[in-house]
């Protein structure tokens, strides 16, 4: 096995651990075999959040390292090009109309809506000049801030102030068995991302290249998008978005692999399930036994990444990882 | 053969090319020269289908190409565009073996590595193959990028500006390579078309020549017939001597 996969699951075993371990009721791992009330605890709380937060950010990472070679920008990740505004809008939207809709038909319509919002993105920087790599995520920025204000205008004329406060903060403390595994899925799509792991890696090497292999392009590229805003939809529907978990992973991620898919994915995937994971932790354990969202941890940590990303010069000359 | 018959085509409202006609034999070198904006890479995206055939037929090995499927094609006729920014963080290894996607789909076999080692020795790249293609020179790249080309295993290779950055030592190896893999008394002959600007490399190599101005064919056949001094200072609208050396034409354009 690669030394980075080893890793990888050597440090998500450890922090599903500690996960399962800590929380604001006592807990024994011992005792689940005698005491019915600690392996209830266990099983309706301790592991759906483990398995939320693990799942979040692996689809997360993985939605972000997709829509980089899709975009051909290392730069964008759902959160940055008005995807995920879009997908709240979605989910506003759909929550006035028609309250009673079960959670699994808001979610489709949000991840419609992620789609359309990710599609007016396209269309958008079609038009810049490909030299100069970052408008792209200054166009989206300023995209996504459009869309979220009209979101926000909507929640507000509409008294939903606080849902959107809630889909806005990637968040875990709520999570129970049967709320969360929606996000099981996500991470199927994580999955089927990886099945198709080569078409992506190609469509990152620009359109010519990919028709002149005799790929779909297009299709891949249908694949790619219907995944990214899925994935989306998901997560802001069950636990909030975790900010800049789709670009600081695999960014971190393709400095030391590369951008071979079929080779990096189990890495971002992982990564971004651990990050996110370790972050659900830090905030349990900061203020103890108050909590803080895991998504303004990450927010917090990822912004710093991000900036020494941006500004941080990248090593020249061969590198083996 | 690749026949191309009345081919005309527009970029959004702009006629770019105006009813192109012209035959490329199967085997041997055919070099397309002109000027700038002749329309030299259009026509090379045609025939490749990277660009859809508006008007006209274009035709490789008796397929017409806007009616093979795609995947087909891929394993007939591979395209090596001209490089734009290149994005893509790949190790050189990597990206050369995704030049036989089209023959495994993501199950590489024995044959498909033997094709790789053997495009990266070709091309010099084996001090190269596990560098980051964003970490290497612009000829460096330009390189990586042939080579991927080369291990497509085609009948048919389209090179648009494949001498682009290279030294003259990576030029005149890459050229040698083109010739010896095209000749005609070989087992399995490649045809090779590519667009270049040094035509002294034409002189040197081509074993057939079409030109190209305005979006027209102006001229086309073999070196000796279309390297002359009439010839080529109509096509690019100067002075341009000729002077023969062993036995070939040397153009004398940059004096
Ligand atoms: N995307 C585009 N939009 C508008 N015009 C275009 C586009 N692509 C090419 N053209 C125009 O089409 C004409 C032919 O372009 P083409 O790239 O085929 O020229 P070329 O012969 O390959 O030139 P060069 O030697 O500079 O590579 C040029 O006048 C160019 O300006
Ligand atoms: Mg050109």
């Amino acid at each position: 096995m690669r030394p980075s996969y080893f890793l990888t699951i050597v440090t998500l075993t450890v922090l599903a651990l500690v996960s399962v371990l800590i929380g604001a009721a006592p807990f024994d791992l011992r005792d689940i075999a005698s005491d019915p009330e600690a392996l209830r605890l266990l099983l309706v709380s301790r592991l759906p959040r483990t398995f939320a937060a693990l799942l979040t950010g692996a689809a997360m990472a993985v939605a972000g390292v997709i829509m980089q070679l899709l975009v051909r920008n290392r730069f964008v990740e759902p959160g940055t090009t008005g995807t995920t505004e879009a997908a709240m809008l979605g989910l506003l939207l759909v929550t006035l109309a028609a309250p009673a809709m079960p959670i699994v038909g808001k979610m489709l319509v949000a991840a419609l809506t992620a789609l359309l919002g990710m599609g007016g993105f396209l269309v958008l920087i079609k038009r810049l000049p490909p030299e100069q790599p970052l408008l792209v995520p200054l166009v989206g920025l300023i995209y996504s801030g459009i869309i979220g204000a009209g979101t926000t205008f909507v929640a507000y004329q509409a008294d939903l102030m606080q849902y959107l406060g809630v889909w806005m903060s990637g968040e875990f403390s709520g999570i129970l068995a049967g709320r969360y595994e929606l996000l099981w899925l996500a991470g199927a799509m994580a999955v089927v991302a990886y099945v198709a792991a080569d078409q992506f890696t190609i469509v990152g090497l620009g359109r010519s290249t990919s028709v002149g292999l005799g790929l779909n392009y297009g299709q891949v590229m249908a694949l790619g998008l219907v995944t990214v805003s899925m994935v989306t939809a998901l997560v802001v529907v069950t636990v909030g978005m975790v900010p800049f978990v789709g670009l600081v992973v695999p960014n971190i991620v393709a400095r030391i692999m590369g951008d071979n898919l079929r080779a990096s994915l189990p890495v971002v995937a992982g990564m971004g399930a651990g990050m996110v994971l370790a972050s659900d932790i830090l905030g349990r354990v900061v203020r103890y036994p108050y909590e803080i969202p895991a998504g303004t941890i990450f927010g917090a940590v990822g912004a710093a990444i991000f900036l020494w990303l941006l500004l941080g010069k990248p090593a020249n000359g061969a590198r083996n990882a | 053969m690749i026949e191309i018959r009345n081919v005309s085509h527009r970029i959004n409202g702009t006629p770019i090319l105006h009813d192109v006609t012209c035959d490329i034999p199967r085997s041997g070198i055919t070099a397309l020269i002109g000027p700038n904006g002749a329309g030299k890479s259009t026509l090379l995206n045609l025939v490749a289908r990277l660009l859809p055939l508006e008007q006209g037929a274009i035709v490789v090995d008796g397929e017409d190409v806007s009616r093979t499927p795609s995947r087909d094609l891929a394993l007939r006729l591979a395209i090596v565009a001209q490089q734009v920014g290149i994005a893509s963080r790949l190790r050189v290894q990597d990206l050369v073996g995704f030049g036989r996607w089209p023959h495994h789909r993501g199950r590489p076999g024995p044959q498909d590595a033997a094709a790789v080692a053997e495009a990266i020795s070709d091309f010099g790249l084996e001090d190269l193959r596990h560098r980051f293609l964003d970490e290497l020179s612009g000829g460096q790249q330009q390189r990586a990028f042939v080579a991927m080309g080369f291990a497509q295993g085609t009948d048919w290779l389209l090179l648009d500006e494949p001498l682009n950055n290279l030294d003259m030592f990576h030029a005149r190896a890459l050229m040698a390579r083109v010739h010896a893999q095209t000749r005609p008394s070989l087992d399995r002959p490649r045809s090779v078309v590519m667009v270049v600007h040094e035509i002294n490399y034409a002189a040197g190599w081509a074993d057939h020549i079409v030109a190209l101005k305005d979006g027209q064919v102006s001229a086309s056949g073999s070196p000796k017939d279309i390297l002359t001094p009439a010839t080529l200072s109509a096509l690019f609208g100067m002075e341009i001597r000729v002077e023969q050396v062993e036995g070939r034409p040397l153009i004398m354009h940059h004096l």
